[in-house]
Protein backbone atom coordinates (compact mmCIF):
# COMPACT_ATOMS: atom_id res chain seq x y z
CA UNK A 1 0.00 0.00 0.00
CA UNK A 2 1.17 3.25 -0.98
CA UNK A 3 2.08 5.76 1.90
CA UNK A 4 0.21 9.07 1.82
CA UNK A 5 3.66 10.83 1.49
CA UNK A 6 4.45 9.19 -1.74
CA UNK A 7 1.12 9.72 -2.65
CA UNK A 8 1.35 13.38 -2.64
CA UNK A 9 4.93 13.78 -4.25
CA UNK A 10 3.93 11.85 -7.25
CA UNK A 11 0.69 14.35 -7.22
CA UNK A 12 3.14 17.24 -7.02
CA UNK A 13 5.25 15.82 -9.17
CA UNK A 14 2.44 14.68 -11.87
CA UNK A 15 1.32 18.23 -11.67
CA UNK A 16 4.97 19.76 -11.95
CA UNK A 17 5.38 17.69 -15.35
CA UNK A 18 2.00 19.58 -16.39
CA UNK A 19 2.29 22.32 -16.02
CA UNK A 20 6.05 22.04 -17.90
CA UNK A 21 4.56 20.06 -20.94
CA UNK A 22 4.06 21.91 -24.01
CA UNK A 23 6.07 25.07 -22.23
CA UNK A 24 9.30 26.05 -21.58
CA UNK A 25 8.09 27.50 -18.39
CA UNK A 26 10.92 28.66 -16.37
CA UNK A 27 9.27 28.92 -12.47
CA UNK A 28 5.92 27.43 -11.49
CA UNK A 29 4.92 30.08 -9.58
CA UNK A 30 2.50 32.10 -11.91
CA UNK A 31 3.17 35.91 -12.03
CA UNK A 32 -0.17 36.68 -13.76
CA UNK A 33 -3.46 34.48 -13.80
CA UNK A 34 -6.58 35.43 -15.89
CA UNK A 35 -9.51 33.60 -15.80
CA UNK A 36 -12.63 34.09 -17.73
CA UNK A 37 -12.23 37.19 -19.17
CA UNK A 38 -14.68 39.04 -20.90
CA UNK A 39 -14.63 42.48 -22.75
CA UNK A 40 -16.96 44.18 -25.08
CA UNK A 41 -17.73 47.66 -26.57
CA UNK A 42 -21.11 48.46 -27.25
CA UNK A 43 -22.33 44.95 -29.41
CA UNK A 44 -19.21 43.84 -30.57
CA UNK A 45 -17.60 41.47 -28.28
CA UNK A 46 -13.97 41.34 -28.28
CA UNK A 47 -12.88 38.87 -25.49
CA UNK A 48 -14.91 36.04 -24.64
CA UNK A 49 -13.74 34.27 -21.32
CA UNK A 50 -9.53 34.31 -21.74
CA UNK A 51 -7.80 31.87 -19.63
CA UNK A 52 -4.46 32.35 -19.63
CA UNK A 53 -1.31 32.38 -16.83
CA UNK A 54 2.55 33.57 -17.52
CA UNK A 55 4.76 32.52 -14.69
CA UNK A 56 7.87 34.59 -13.68
CA UNK A 57 10.80 34.42 -16.37
CA UNK A 58 8.46 33.33 -19.22
CA UNK A 59 7.33 35.03 -22.27
CA UNK A 60 3.93 34.12 -23.63
CA UNK A 61 3.49 35.60 -26.71
CA UNK A 62 0.04 36.67 -28.34
CA UNK A 63 -0.79 36.21 -31.91
CA UNK A 64 -4.09 36.62 -33.77
CA UNK A 65 -5.81 38.59 -36.73
CA UNK A 66 -6.52 42.92 -36.42
CA UNK A 67 -8.87 43.02 -34.05
CA UNK A 68 -9.00 40.10 -32.07
CA UNK A 69 -8.82 42.11 -28.74
CA UNK A 70 -4.91 41.78 -28.12
CA UNK A 71 -3.53 45.38 -27.35
CA UNK A 72 -7.30 45.12 -25.18
CA UNK A 73 -5.81 42.34 -23.46
CA UNK A 74 -2.71 44.50 -22.06
CA UNK A 75 -4.59 47.29 -21.38
CA UNK A 76 -7.07 45.14 -19.16
CA UNK A 77 -3.46 43.76 -17.43
CA UNK A 78 -2.52 46.92 -16.99
CA UNK A 79 -5.81 48.58 -15.87
CA UNK A 80 -5.94 51.54 -18.69
CA UNK A 81 -9.09 49.42 -19.04
CA UNK A 82 -12.10 47.48 -16.95
CA UNK A 83 -12.88 43.73 -17.66
CA UNK A 84 -16.89 43.24 -18.34
CA UNK A 85 -16.29 39.86 -15.87
CA UNK A 86 -13.65 37.45 -14.98
CA UNK A 87 -10.50 38.44 -12.88
CA UNK A 88 -7.09 39.52 -13.17
CA UNK A 89 -4.22 38.20 -10.29
CA UNK A 90 -0.94 39.78 -10.42
CA UNK A 91 1.31 37.58 -8.40
CA UNK A 92 -1.93 36.72 -6.59
CA UNK A 93 -3.81 39.61 -5.96
CA UNK A 94 -6.96 40.50 -7.79
CA UNK A 95 -6.59 44.25 -9.46
CA UNK A 96 -10.35 44.20 -11.64
CA UNK A 97 -11.73 45.68 -8.39
CA UNK A 98 -8.86 47.58 -6.99
CA UNK A 99 -8.91 51.42 -6.26
CA UNK A 100 -6.77 53.92 -8.04
CA UNK A 101 -4.35 54.52 -5.77
CA UNK A 102 -3.85 50.66 -5.20
CA UNK A 103 -3.96 49.90 -8.71
CA UNK A 104 -0.97 52.49 -9.16
CA UNK A 105 0.65 50.35 -6.82
CA UNK A 106 0.72 47.37 -8.97
CA UNK A 107 1.23 49.13 -11.96
CA UNK A 108 4.75 50.00 -10.53
CA UNK A 109 5.56 46.50 -10.91
CA UNK A 110 4.92 46.41 -14.60
CA UNK A 111 6.06 48.17 -17.94
CA UNK A 112 4.50 48.79 -20.81
CA UNK A 113 6.15 49.04 -24.70
CA UNK A 114 3.28 50.96 -26.53
CA UNK A 115 2.81 49.84 -29.69
CA UNK A 116 3.63 53.06 -31.64
CA UNK A 117 6.18 53.66 -27.99
CA UNK A 118 3.99 56.50 -26.84
CA UNK A 119 6.84 58.92 -25.63
CA UNK A 120 6.31 61.93 -24.44
CA UNK A 121 6.92 64.28 -26.68
CA UNK A 122 7.41 67.59 -24.96
CA UNK A 123 10.74 65.62 -22.92
CA UNK A 124 13.75 64.83 -24.05
CA UNK A 125 14.68 60.81 -23.96
CA UNK A 126 16.32 61.62 -20.72
CA UNK A 127 13.27 62.83 -19.65
CA UNK A 128 11.25 60.12 -20.82
CA UNK A 129 13.33 57.39 -19.22
CA UNK A 130 13.64 59.23 -16.03
CA UNK A 131 9.72 59.61 -15.61
CA UNK A 132 8.86 56.96 -13.65
CA UNK A 133 11.94 57.35 -11.69
CA UNK A 134 11.08 60.75 -10.33
CA UNK A 135 7.59 60.00 -9.75
CA UNK A 136 8.05 56.42 -7.87
CA UNK A 137 11.83 56.59 -6.48
CA UNK A 138 13.85 58.33 -3.96
CA UNK A 139 16.99 58.94 -6.15
CA UNK A 140 18.35 62.00 -6.04
CA UNK A 141 19.23 63.89 -9.75
CA UNK A 142 22.45 62.31 -10.36
CA UNK A 143 21.42 58.56 -9.09
CA UNK A 144 18.46 58.97 -12.11
CA UNK A 145 20.66 60.37 -14.37
CA UNK A 146 23.19 57.24 -13.81
CA UNK A 147 20.06 55.27 -14.05
CA UNK A 148 19.26 56.46 -17.14
CA UNK A 149 22.25 56.11 -18.62
CA UNK A 150 22.37 52.59 -17.22
CA UNK A 151 19.16 51.95 -19.09
CA UNK A 152 19.91 53.97 -22.13
CA UNK A 153 23.32 51.68 -22.84
CA UNK A 154 20.95 48.14 -22.04
CA UNK A 155 19.10 49.28 -25.25
CA UNK A 156 21.86 50.99 -27.33
CA UNK A 157 21.24 54.66 -26.84
CA UNK A 158 23.54 55.80 -24.64
CA UNK A 159 24.36 58.82 -26.98
CA UNK A 160 20.76 60.05 -27.59
CA UNK A 161 20.30 61.69 -24.55
CA UNK A 162 19.48 64.93 -25.31
CA UNK A 163 17.26 64.05 -28.56
CA UNK A 164 13.79 64.88 -28.67
CA UNK A 165 11.51 61.84 -29.59
CA UNK A 166 10.76 63.50 -33.09
CA UNK A 167 14.28 63.38 -33.85
CA UNK A 168 14.42 59.32 -32.98
CA UNK A 169 13.11 56.91 -36.26
CA UNK A 170 10.88 54.07 -35.14
CA UNK A 171 13.29 51.47 -34.30
CA UNK A 172 15.16 54.20 -31.81
CA UNK A 173 11.52 55.39 -30.24
CA UNK A 174 10.60 51.64 -29.82
CA UNK A 175 14.07 51.30 -27.74
CA UNK A 176 13.44 53.99 -26.02
CA UNK A 177 9.98 52.97 -24.97
CA UNK A 178 11.50 49.50 -23.23
CA UNK A 179 13.96 51.57 -21.37
CA UNK A 180 11.47 53.54 -20.13
CA UNK A 181 9.15 50.79 -19.44
CA UNK A 182 12.53 48.65 -17.42
CA UNK A 183 13.08 52.06 -15.75
CA UNK A 184 11.38 50.32 -12.37
CA UNK A 185 12.64 47.03 -13.08
CA UNK A 186 9.17 45.61 -13.24
CA UNK A 187 8.47 42.01 -12.57
CA UNK A 188 5.70 42.22 -15.57
CA UNK A 189 6.79 43.22 -18.73
CA UNK A 190 4.03 43.40 -21.41
CA UNK A 191 4.88 44.67 -24.83
CA UNK A 192 2.70 45.31 -27.57
CA UNK A 193 3.31 45.07 -31.07
CA UNK A 194 7.27 45.55 -30.45
CA UNK A 195 8.76 44.98 -34.02
CA UNK A 196 5.34 46.43 -36.28
CA UNK A 197 6.54 48.82 -38.78
CA UNK A 198 10.08 48.35 -38.27
CA UNK A 199 12.30 46.69 -40.97
CA UNK A 200 13.81 43.07 -40.71
CA UNK A 201 17.07 44.57 -39.38
CA UNK A 202 15.47 46.68 -37.13
CA UNK A 203 12.94 43.52 -35.91
CA UNK A 204 16.03 41.64 -35.28
CA UNK A 205 17.76 43.88 -33.00
CA UNK A 206 14.60 44.59 -30.83
CA UNK A 207 13.85 40.42 -30.57
CA UNK A 208 17.49 40.53 -29.52
CA UNK A 209 17.19 43.30 -27.33
CA UNK A 210 14.38 41.21 -25.54
CA UNK A 211 15.74 38.04 -25.52
CA UNK A 212 18.85 40.14 -23.47
CA UNK A 213 16.93 41.39 -21.00
CA UNK A 214 15.00 38.60 -20.22
CA UNK A 215 18.15 36.46 -19.64
CA UNK A 216 19.29 39.99 -17.41
CA UNK A 217 15.73 40.40 -15.34
CA UNK A 218 13.89 37.46 -14.25
CA UNK A 219 10.29 38.89 -16.08
CA UNK A 220 7.12 37.86 -16.72
CA UNK A 221 6.33 39.17 -20.34
CA UNK A 222 3.29 38.90 -22.71
CA UNK A 223 4.37 39.93 -25.96
CA UNK A 224 1.43 40.86 -28.57
CA UNK A 225 2.55 40.39 -32.04
CA UNK A 226 1.65 40.06 -35.56
CA UNK A 227 5.48 39.12 -36.43
CA UNK A 228 5.43 35.34 -36.42
CA UNK A 229 9.15 35.12 -36.49
CA UNK A 230 9.79 36.82 -33.73
CA UNK A 231 7.48 35.34 -31.71
CA UNK A 232 9.06 32.37 -32.64
CA UNK A 233 12.43 33.89 -31.92
CA UNK A 234 11.55 35.53 -28.58
CA UNK A 235 8.29 33.67 -26.57
CA UNK A 236 8.23 30.36 -24.69
CA UNK A 237 4.66 29.76 -25.57
CA UNK A 238 2.38 31.26 -27.99
CA UNK A 239 -1.47 31.63 -27.53
CA UNK A 240 -3.14 32.51 -30.80
CA UNK A 241 -6.43 34.37 -30.10
CA UNK A 242 -9.54 33.73 -32.58
CA UNK A 243 -12.94 34.92 -32.03
CA UNK A 244 -12.26 36.23 -28.39
CA UNK A 245 -10.81 33.20 -27.41
CA UNK A 246 -7.69 31.62 -27.15
CA UNK A 247 -8.02 28.49 -30.14
CA UNK A 248 -4.51 26.93 -28.85
CA UNK A 249 -1.65 27.62 -26.30
CA UNK A 250 1.97 25.82 -26.44
CA UNK A 251 5.24 26.22 -27.74
CA UNK A 252 5.82 27.31 -31.55
CA UNK A 253 6.41 23.15 -32.02
CA UNK A 254 2.83 21.98 -31.27
CA UNK A 255 1.27 24.60 -32.71
CA UNK A 256 3.00 24.17 -36.06
CA UNK A 257 1.24 19.91 -35.34
CA UNK A 258 -2.01 22.04 -34.59
CA UNK A 259 -4.72 19.86 -37.02
CA UNK A 260 -7.19 23.26 -36.66
CA UNK A 261 -7.55 24.71 -40.26
CA UNK A 262 -7.51 28.16 -38.97
CA UNK A 263 -3.83 27.21 -36.77
CA UNK A 264 -2.64 26.15 -39.98
CA UNK A 265 -4.02 29.25 -42.18
CA UNK A 266 -2.72 31.13 -39.91
CA UNK A 267 1.03 30.26 -39.54
CA UNK A 268 0.89 29.47 -43.36
CA UNK A 269 0.31 33.37 -43.93
CA UNK A 270 2.64 34.52 -41.64
CA UNK A 271 5.52 32.62 -42.32
CA UNK B 1 -42.21 67.59 -37.43
CA UNK B 2 -41.68 64.80 -35.72
CA UNK B 3 -38.04 64.83 -37.48
CA UNK B 4 -37.48 68.20 -35.87
CA UNK B 5 -38.86 66.59 -32.43
CA UNK B 6 -36.17 63.56 -33.01
CA UNK B 7 -33.44 66.38 -33.50
CA UNK B 8 -33.98 68.49 -30.92
CA UNK B 9 -34.55 65.45 -28.59
CA UNK B 10 -30.83 64.37 -29.93
CA UNK B 11 -29.64 68.05 -29.22
CA UNK B 12 -30.80 68.12 -25.67
CA UNK B 13 -29.56 64.79 -25.17
CA UNK B 14 -25.92 65.62 -26.68
CA UNK B 15 -25.91 68.23 -24.79
CA UNK B 16 -26.85 66.72 -21.43
CA UNK B 17 -24.45 63.95 -21.85
CA UNK B 18 -21.47 66.67 -22.65
CA UNK B 19 -22.21 68.60 -19.11
CA UNK B 20 -22.42 64.91 -17.39
CA UNK B 21 -19.10 63.45 -18.64
CA UNK B 22 -17.97 67.61 -18.12
CA UNK B 23 -19.18 66.98 -14.24
CA UNK B 24 -17.86 63.99 -13.92
CA UNK B 25 -14.44 64.77 -15.42
CA UNK B 26 -14.12 68.04 -12.94
CA UNK B 27 -15.05 65.67 -9.79
CA UNK B 28 -11.78 62.98 -11.11
CA UNK B 29 -9.90 66.02 -10.93
CA UNK B 30 -10.75 67.33 -7.50
CA UNK B 31 -10.40 63.57 -6.32
CA UNK B 32 -6.94 63.62 -7.52
CA UNK B 33 -6.11 67.12 -6.26
CA UNK B 34 -6.18 66.21 -2.66
CA UNK B 35 -3.93 63.27 -3.46
CA UNK B 36 -0.05 63.41 -2.91
CA UNK B 37 2.07 64.62 -5.04
CA UNK B 38 1.18 67.78 -5.46
CA UNK B 39 3.16 68.17 -8.98
CA UNK B 40 4.47 71.10 -8.08
CA UNK B 41 7.72 71.25 -10.95
CA UNK B 42 4.49 70.23 -13.54
CA UNK B 43 2.36 73.44 -12.10
CA UNK B 44 5.67 75.83 -12.14
CA UNK B 45 5.83 75.29 -15.73
CA UNK B 46 1.68 75.45 -16.59
CA UNK B 47 2.62 78.73 -14.70
CA UNK B 48 4.95 80.32 -16.85
CA UNK B 49 2.84 78.26 -19.81
CA UNK B 50 0.21 80.08 -19.48
CA UNK B 51 0.99 82.84 -17.74
CA UNK B 52 4.94 84.56 -18.96
CA UNK B 53 3.66 83.05 -22.66
CA UNK B 54 -0.16 84.65 -23.04
CA UNK B 55 1.83 87.80 -21.49
CA UNK B 56 2.74 89.35 -24.85
CA UNK B 57 -0.36 89.05 -26.30
CA UNK B 58 -2.68 89.96 -23.66
CA UNK B 59 -0.74 93.18 -22.99
CA UNK B 60 -0.71 93.97 -26.71
CA UNK B 61 -4.42 93.63 -26.71
CA UNK B 62 -5.03 95.22 -23.69
CA UNK B 63 -3.08 98.40 -25.51
CA UNK B 64 -5.17 98.06 -28.53
CA UNK B 65 -8.68 98.62 -26.47
CA UNK B 66 -6.84 101.46 -24.45
CA UNK B 67 -6.15 103.20 -27.58
CA UNK B 68 -9.31 102.08 -29.33
CA UNK B 69 -11.51 103.58 -26.64
CA UNK B 70 -9.18 106.58 -26.42
CA UNK B 71 -10.15 107.64 -30.16
CA UNK B 72 -13.67 106.39 -30.17
CA UNK B 73 -14.88 107.66 -26.65
CA UNK B 74 -13.21 111.31 -27.19
CA UNK B 75 -15.20 112.27 -30.26
CA UNK B 76 -18.69 110.69 -28.90
CA UNK B 77 -17.98 112.67 -25.51
CA UNK B 78 -16.88 115.76 -27.45
CA UNK B 79 -20.24 115.73 -29.06
CA UNK B 80 -21.85 115.61 -25.80
CA UNK B 81 -19.13 118.35 -24.00
CA UNK B 82 -18.25 115.84 -21.59
CA UNK B 83 -14.86 116.01 -22.65
CA UNK B 84 -13.24 115.73 -18.88
CA UNK B 85 -14.91 112.40 -18.18
CA UNK B 86 -12.70 110.37 -20.91
CA UNK B 87 -10.00 109.54 -17.96
CA UNK B 88 -13.02 108.10 -16.26
CA UNK B 89 -14.63 106.66 -19.10
CA UNK B 90 -11.51 104.61 -20.64
CA UNK B 91 -10.04 103.46 -16.78
CA UNK B 92 -13.45 102.70 -15.92
CA UNK B 93 -14.21 100.77 -19.09
CA UNK B 94 -11.32 99.39 -18.69
CA UNK B 95 -10.58 98.00 -15.22
CA UNK B 96 -14.61 96.90 -14.92
CA UNK B 97 -15.41 94.95 -18.75
CA UNK B 98 -13.03 95.07 -21.14
CA UNK B 99 -9.79 94.24 -19.46
CA UNK B 100 -11.57 91.36 -17.71
CA UNK B 101 -13.43 90.20 -20.53
CA UNK B 102 -10.67 90.59 -23.31
CA UNK B 103 -8.37 88.83 -21.37
CA UNK B 104 -10.25 85.90 -20.86
CA UNK B 105 -11.10 85.69 -24.78
CA UNK B 106 -7.62 85.84 -25.62
CA UNK B 107 -6.51 83.22 -23.07
CA UNK B 108 -9.30 80.87 -24.35
CA UNK B 109 -8.19 81.48 -27.87
CA UNK B 110 -4.54 81.18 -26.68
CA UNK B 111 -4.21 79.00 -24.34
CA UNK B 112 -7.62 77.02 -24.77
CA UNK B 113 -6.20 75.99 -28.12
CA UNK B 114 -3.14 74.66 -26.95
CA UNK B 115 -4.48 72.70 -23.74
CA UNK B 116 -7.19 71.35 -26.35
CA UNK B 117 -4.53 70.14 -29.16
CA UNK B 118 -1.66 69.06 -26.57
CA UNK B 119 -4.16 67.13 -24.74
CA UNK B 120 -5.77 65.57 -27.57
CA UNK B 121 -2.66 64.70 -29.20
CA UNK B 122 -0.99 63.15 -26.23
CA UNK B 123 -4.42 60.83 -26.01
CA UNK B 124 -4.32 60.07 -29.33
CA UNK B 125 -0.50 58.89 -29.12
CA UNK B 126 -1.03 57.17 -26.00
CA UNK B 127 1.08 59.45 -24.10
CA UNK B 128 -1.98 60.31 -21.78
CA UNK B 129 -2.27 56.05 -21.62
CA UNK B 130 1.36 55.91 -21.08
CA UNK B 131 0.98 58.46 -17.89
CA UNK B 132 -1.28 56.25 -16.26
CA UNK B 133 0.62 52.37 -17.02
CA UNK B 134 3.20 54.89 -15.02
CA UNK B 135 1.34 54.77 -12.32
CA UNK B 136 0.83 58.58 -12.56
CA UNK B 137 -2.75 60.14 -12.30
CA UNK B 138 -3.55 61.80 -15.28
CA UNK B 139 -6.11 64.39 -14.03
CA UNK B 140 -3.37 65.25 -11.76
CA UNK B 141 -0.56 65.52 -13.99
CA UNK B 142 -2.02 66.82 -16.64
CA UNK B 143 -5.67 68.79 -15.97
CA UNK B 144 -5.32 69.57 -12.46
CA UNK B 145 -2.14 71.03 -12.98
CA UNK B 146 -3.06 73.35 -16.40
CA UNK B 147 -6.65 74.65 -14.66
CA UNK B 148 -4.51 75.77 -11.33
CA UNK B 149 -2.46 77.68 -13.98
CA UNK B 150 -5.70 79.07 -15.55
CA UNK B 151 -6.99 80.38 -12.21
CA UNK B 152 -4.01 81.65 -10.70
CA UNK B 153 -2.98 83.58 -14.26
CA UNK B 154 -6.26 85.26 -15.49
CA UNK B 155 -6.23 87.74 -12.73
CA UNK B 156 -2.29 89.11 -13.16
CA UNK B 157 -3.17 88.76 -17.10
CA UNK B 158 -6.14 90.95 -16.80
CA UNK B 159 -3.89 93.42 -14.06
CA UNK B 160 -1.14 93.50 -17.20
CA UNK B 161 -4.12 94.40 -19.78
CA UNK B 162 -5.91 96.89 -17.50
CA UNK B 163 -2.44 98.34 -16.70
CA UNK B 164 -1.62 98.59 -20.84
CA UNK B 165 -4.78 100.13 -21.79
CA UNK B 166 -4.62 102.62 -18.91
CA UNK B 167 -1.24 103.45 -20.22
CA UNK B 168 -1.82 103.41 -24.19
CA UNK B 169 -5.14 105.46 -23.83
CA UNK B 170 -3.13 107.92 -21.53
CA UNK B 171 -0.68 108.19 -24.53
CA UNK B 172 -3.72 108.39 -27.45
CA UNK B 173 -5.01 111.15 -25.47
CA UNK B 174 -2.07 113.58 -24.70
CA UNK B 175 -1.16 112.85 -28.25
CA UNK B 176 -4.35 114.96 -29.26
CA UNK B 177 -4.31 116.97 -26.11
CA UNK B 178 -1.68 116.53 -24.01
CA UNK B 179 -2.56 115.72 -19.60
CA UNK B 180 -0.25 114.55 -17.48
CA UNK B 181 -0.23 110.73 -16.19
CA UNK B 182 -1.17 111.39 -13.00
CA UNK B 183 -4.06 113.61 -14.09
CA UNK B 184 -5.65 111.10 -16.00
CA UNK B 185 -4.86 108.69 -13.19
CA UNK B 186 -6.71 110.92 -10.53
CA UNK B 187 -9.83 111.37 -12.84
CA UNK B 188 -10.12 108.56 -13.88
CA UNK B 189 -10.45 106.75 -10.55
CA UNK B 190 -12.55 109.54 -9.46
CA UNK B 191 -15.78 108.43 -7.77
CA UNK B 192 -14.51 104.07 -7.96
CA UNK B 193 -13.65 102.23 -5.15
CA UNK B 194 -11.77 98.99 -4.01
CA UNK B 195 -14.16 96.87 -4.94
CA UNK B 196 -14.52 98.29 -8.26
CA UNK B 197 -11.34 96.94 -9.10
CA UNK B 198 -11.26 94.00 -7.26
CA UNK B 199 -14.07 92.36 -8.20
CA UNK B 200 -13.71 92.51 -11.79
CA UNK B 201 -10.05 90.85 -11.37
CA UNK B 202 -10.92 88.19 -9.53
CA UNK B 203 -13.99 86.58 -11.50
CA UNK B 204 -11.42 86.23 -14.29
CA UNK B 205 -10.23 83.70 -11.78
CA UNK B 206 -13.34 82.23 -12.90
CA UNK B 207 -13.11 82.55 -16.63
CA UNK B 208 -9.50 80.57 -15.62
CA UNK B 209 -11.17 77.98 -14.12
CA UNK B 210 -13.70 77.64 -17.69
CA UNK B 211 -11.04 77.88 -19.99
CA UNK B 212 -8.92 75.04 -18.28
CA UNK B 213 -11.25 72.88 -17.23
CA UNK B 214 -13.19 72.83 -20.82
CA UNK B 215 -10.09 72.76 -23.00
CA UNK B 216 -8.51 69.89 -20.74
CA UNK B 217 -11.89 67.99 -20.73
CA UNK B 218 -11.78 68.45 -24.60
CA UNK B 219 -8.38 67.30 -24.71
CA UNK B 220 -8.17 64.44 -23.13
CA UNK B 221 -11.68 62.93 -24.67
CA UNK B 222 -10.46 63.31 -28.06
CA UNK B 223 -11.11 60.77 -30.53
CA UNK B 224 -9.52 59.58 -33.89
CA UNK B 225 -6.29 60.64 -35.41
CA UNK B 226 -5.25 64.47 -36.43
CA UNK B 227 -8.88 65.28 -37.45
CA UNK B 228 -10.21 64.26 -33.64
CA UNK B 229 -7.29 66.57 -32.39
CA UNK B 230 -7.76 70.00 -34.68
CA UNK B 231 -11.68 68.83 -33.60
CA UNK B 232 -10.60 69.84 -29.39
CA UNK B 233 -8.43 72.59 -30.64
CA UNK B 234 -11.60 74.14 -32.15
CA UNK B 235 -13.96 72.99 -29.76
CA UNK B 236 -11.53 74.18 -26.95
CA UNK B 237 -11.41 77.63 -28.05
CA UNK B 238 -14.89 77.90 -28.94
CA UNK B 239 -16.93 76.37 -25.75
CA UNK B 240 -14.39 78.28 -23.60
CA UNK B 241 -15.08 81.48 -25.19
CA UNK B 242 -18.93 80.39 -25.11
CA UNK B 243 -18.71 79.79 -21.50
CA UNK B 244 -16.37 82.96 -20.51
CA UNK B 245 -19.09 85.32 -22.40
CA UNK B 246 -22.05 83.44 -20.61
CA UNK B 247 -19.66 83.27 -17.26
CA UNK B 248 -19.24 86.83 -17.56
CA UNK B 249 -23.17 88.12 -18.12
CA UNK B 250 -23.68 86.02 -14.59
CA UNK B 251 -20.68 87.35 -12.78
CA UNK B 252 -21.77 90.83 -13.55
CA UNK B 253 -25.15 90.56 -12.30
CA UNK B 254 -23.04 89.10 -9.45
CA UNK B 255 -20.87 91.65 -8.42
CA UNK B 256 -23.88 94.39 -9.24
CA UNK B 257 -25.91 92.58 -6.17
CA UNK B 258 -22.99 91.87 -3.76
CA UNK B 259 -20.32 94.74 -4.20
CA UNK B 260 -22.11 97.82 -5.52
Amino acid sequence: MMHLEQVVLLAAEESRAVAIEGSAAKTDAPALVLQDLHKSFRSQIVLNGIHLNVSSGETLAVLGRSGTGKSVLLKLIIGLQKPDSGSIHIHGQEITGLDLDALNEIRKKMGFLFQHAALYDSLTVEHNVAFPLKRHTKMTDSEQRDRVKELLAAVGMEGDLQKMPADLSGGMQKRVGLARALALEPAILLLDEPTAGLDPITSGEIDELILKLQEEHDMASIVVTHDLHSAKTIADRIALLHEGNVLIEGTFQELEKSDDQFVSEFLKRDS
Amino acid sequence: MPSTLTSVWSLTNRFLEWFGNLGLFAWQVLRAAVRRPFEGRELIRQLDEVGSRSLPLVALAGAAIGAVLALETRSSLVQFGAKSMLPAAIVFSIIHETGPVVTGLVVSGRVGAGIGAELGSMKVTEQIDAIEACGVNPYKFLAFTRIVACILMLPLLTLAADFCGVMVGWIANTLVEPISFQKFIHQGLAGTSFNDFLAPTLRTAVFGLIIGMIACFQGMRTQGGTAGVGLSATSSVVLSSLFVILADVILVKFILVFFS
